[in-house]
């Protein structure tokens, strides 16, 4: 007979789901793959480098900010450091990446308290570190095209600008051209196809909520086919352009879905994702620069908290607030 | 597993307060040394909202004192031993006719009964056949969706015992003058939506409604929201949408008291989890230890590391098997290392399965938050007072933080500061 010695007293619930956020993260990376397996068959052994050095860069940051033996750990500086790699060109300098990489964990994450305590997506404020420091790697005519299937070639060597670059160089490529991604720009964000199948897997994990891409997606594409004029054949077209070009995707999937820099109510998703979605256009549209969405999710970001707070649900059988 | 019987045991111990409401007194002939009936009743209370109650066992009473308590607490209780013979009271008998109770007849046989909410929450049930005057009950609704994962007592008794529980659904319908009765079933217990089906054909104010199974289905509001498209309003109770909700369970004792003049002195209990030898449904008297229960089950098991009474999901774990089962205890569950993980929780990565999660769309991570920083009155903004700690939130948590149990700080908090 067991007696009390053995017994734990504790709260209910007694069983607890096997989720972890490790494993949540694993599920992140799992993702990622069909986007990183596409952008080492777009631009080869270069592209594999800068994904490898940027997260190992990443976990060792981490784990010595941490003092922690353990490298993997959580799991999170690993999707930190790969999701900073496909936001970046494909071959830029080594220090370019373990700096933006570094920048992330420590600037991104660690000084404001480390994972869950964030404000801004940490890939993206490694991102914004480098392109503001050394904006000749990150953005003008740098971009390498794609040489599918051909590991060994060295990308760099021809460089141009990207779909979004200007509407001239946004005819050079198909609506098929920027589903598939074979067109010039940063290392993950140009295949639509990969990104939308890692999408699908998080979707189907319960990991993000559709809310956000398709408030995102959905306001590229009306703002583009509304205000761009057609000049990509069709309305339509310009708007389905606009989704496919630049770094809609992976924002839309990876980045506005981040679980600690976004609202956590359901029309908070929302917003989150229409806001992110209308300021990636005005940028794109009326801006000064080619894209936006990086600071189109920055900035959203940074206004999480006040979007939880007005979009508190109505709990069940509660009286609509009279205005 | 069909429902078994146990051995009378060789002592009850029946706790004073098994039901939500004013505590109950020993009867003033009840004292250390008296001889008492199986039936019997033993304690009282003179408070409406309470609910009697009566010997599980024929024998003498050896103790009058506080005892282990599966809500935690010592509460004063009445030991009985056994004196094996398991007499009943000769003044519990049939009535000779059940046909012509008025409602106030129902009520009060409820009452003298001791019947409480056997689905756990114990509220006294002739109140809640009792509505407010102006108050208009036109459906009751029946819980059998057995909710709580591992029980499975409730399942039992719809497919051994549906008679008795559409005759205790219409004696409550009677007792309210209500319209019609939902029996709400879970679409996992195929059988049982069958046997009832059967069991009311012959009633055309009756019906079964299928239930998609997930948790808490049970849970009051959902159930009534499932079953009648009514939404109670937050903080209030399911009179106010014209609706009287009661368990399976209730519903048989009903018809045990009603038909055979009998008070409630046992129920049947799920006794189960890999901690448990031989798992089983039992037939237990009020008041027999949970230590006994699991000897009958073939004891506990090693590895055992948790004691609950009740569901995985709100039961009570207990610090030591010596703790009577009262009117409230629908399962003995033993978990193992296996299932009891005593993970550190992380910080919240504010992933929101929380918030979607909430059967009563709050937002856990919030509240707990606040209640954490020691900030009840935002708590409070949140609707803290609206979670019925379904346990939800803690379960679907990735950082395993308690949730449920800062939420719960919360509500203690919010009501202290409303006194």
């Amino acid at each position: 007979m067991v007696m009390d010695k053995n017994l734990v007293v504790s709260s209910s619930p007694h069983i607890r789901t096997m989720e972890s956020i490790q494993s949540v993260m694993t599920d992140v990376l799992i993702a990622l793959f069909p986007a990183a397996l596409m952008a080492v068959l777009l631009f080869g052994y270069q592209a594999l480098i800068t994904m490898v050095l940027s997260v190992v860069t990443a976990m060792v940051v981490e784990a010595l900010w941490l003092r922690k033996k353990n490298l993997y750990n959580d799991g999170s500086a690993a999707v930190t450091g790969l999701l900073f790699a496909m936001v970046i060109p494909p071959s830029p300098p080594w220090w370019l990446v373990v700096v933006g990489s570094a920048s992330a964990i420590i600037i991104g994450k660690q000084v404001f308290g480390g994972i869950g305590y964030n404000i801004f997506n940490p890939a993206l404020v490694g991102r914004g570190v480098v392109l503001i420091s050394w904006g000749g790697y990150m953005a003008g005519n740098i971009w390498s095209p794609p040489q599918p299937f051909a590991f060994g070639a060295d990308v760099s060597a021809v460089t141009g600008a990207t779909a979004l670059a200007s509407e001239a160089d946004a005819v050079n490529y198909s609506l098929t051209q920027l589903f598939i991604g074979t067109v010039p720009g940063s290392l993950g964000e140009t295949s639509a196809l990969a990104l939308l199948l890692g999408g699908a897997w998080l979707y189907y994990r319960g990991h993000i909520d559709i809310r956000v891409p398709v408030g995102f997606i959905g306001t590229v594409f009306i703002m583009g086919a509304l205000f761009d004029g057609g000049f990509y054949s069709t309305h339509l077209a310009t708007g389905l352009f606009h989704v496919l070009a630049g770094g809609v995707m992976i924002g839309a999937l990876y980045m506005a879905t981040d679980m600690t820099t976004t609202p956590v109510t359901p029309t908070g998703k929302l917003i989150f994702g229409v806001g992110c979605g209308l300021i990636t256009m005005l940028i794109r549209l009326w801006g000064a620069l080619p894209e936006g969405v990086t600071y189109a999710i920055l900035l959203m970001n940074s206004v999480t908290p006040i979007i939880d707070n007005f979009t508190v649900p109505r709990q069940f059988g509660g009286v609509k607030k009279s205005a | 597993m069909a429902v078994g019987e146990m051995k009378v045991p060789e002592k009850v111990v029946i706790p004073l307060q098994q039901h939500i409401g004013a505590p109950c007194e020993p009867l003033e002939s009840i004292e250390v040394g008296t001889e008492v009936k199986k039936g019997q009743k033993i304690a009282e209370s003179s408070g409406f909202v309470s609910a009697p109650i009566h010997a599980s066992v024929s024998g003498k009473v050896a103790a009058i004192g506080p005892y282990n308590h599966p809500l935690g607490r010592p509460v004063e209780a009445i030991t009985i031993e056994s004196d094996g013979e398991d007499k009943w009271d000769e003044n519990i008998k049939a009535p000779e006719s059940h046909d012509k109770l008025s409602p106030e007849d129902i009520r009060e046989i409820v009452r003298e009964a001791g019947i409480v909410g056997l689905g756990g929450a114990t509220f006294p049930a002739h109140v809640k056949l009792s509505p407010p005057e102006g108050k208009k009950i036109d459906v009751v609704v029946i819980n059998g969706a057995e909710c709580e994962p591992y029980l499975t007592a409730d399942y039992r008794v719809m497919l051994e015992q549906p008679e008795k529980i559409v005759f205790g659904l219409k004696m409550m319908i009677k007792a309210l003058g209500a319209e019609k009765g939902i029996i709400g079933i879970e679409d996992n217990k195929a059988d049982a939506i069958k046997l009832m089906e059967e069991a009311i054909a012959e009633e055309d104010s009756l019906s079964v409604e299928k239930l998609p199974t997930k948790y808490p289905q049970g849970a009051e509001k959902m159930l009534i929201q499932v079953t009648t498209g009514r939404v109670v309003p937050a903080g209030g109770l399911p009179l106010e949408v014209g609706v009287v909700n009661h368990n399976v369970g209730t519903a048989i004792a009903i018809t045990d008291a009603v038909r055979e003049g009998k008070p409630l002195i046992e129920r049947v209990v799920t006794v189960t989890g890999a901690g448990i030898t031989s798992p089983d449904n039992l037939m237990i008297r009020v008041g027999t230890l949970v230590s006994e229960v699991v000897e009958h089950c073939g004891g506990l098991k090693e590895n055992t590391r948790k004691l609950i009474i009740g569901g995985p999901m709100m039961g009570l774990a207990q610090p030591n098997p010596d703790v009577p089962v009262i009117k409230g205890t629908s399962g003995i569950l033993a978990l193992t290392d296996q299932d009891v993980h005593l993970a550190e929780s992380s910080p919240c990565i504010r992933c929101a399965k929380c918030v979607d999660a909430c059967p009563v769309q709050l937002m856990p991570t919030s509240i707990a938050q606040a209640a954490e920083f020691e900030k009840f009155d935002w708590a409070e903004k949140l609707h803290a007072a609206d979670c019925f700690e379904c346990g939800c939130c803690a379960y679907v948590c990735p950082s395993k933080i308690p949730l449920t149990q800062w939420i719960r700080i919360a509500k203690a908090e919010i009501a202290k500061a409303k006194k």
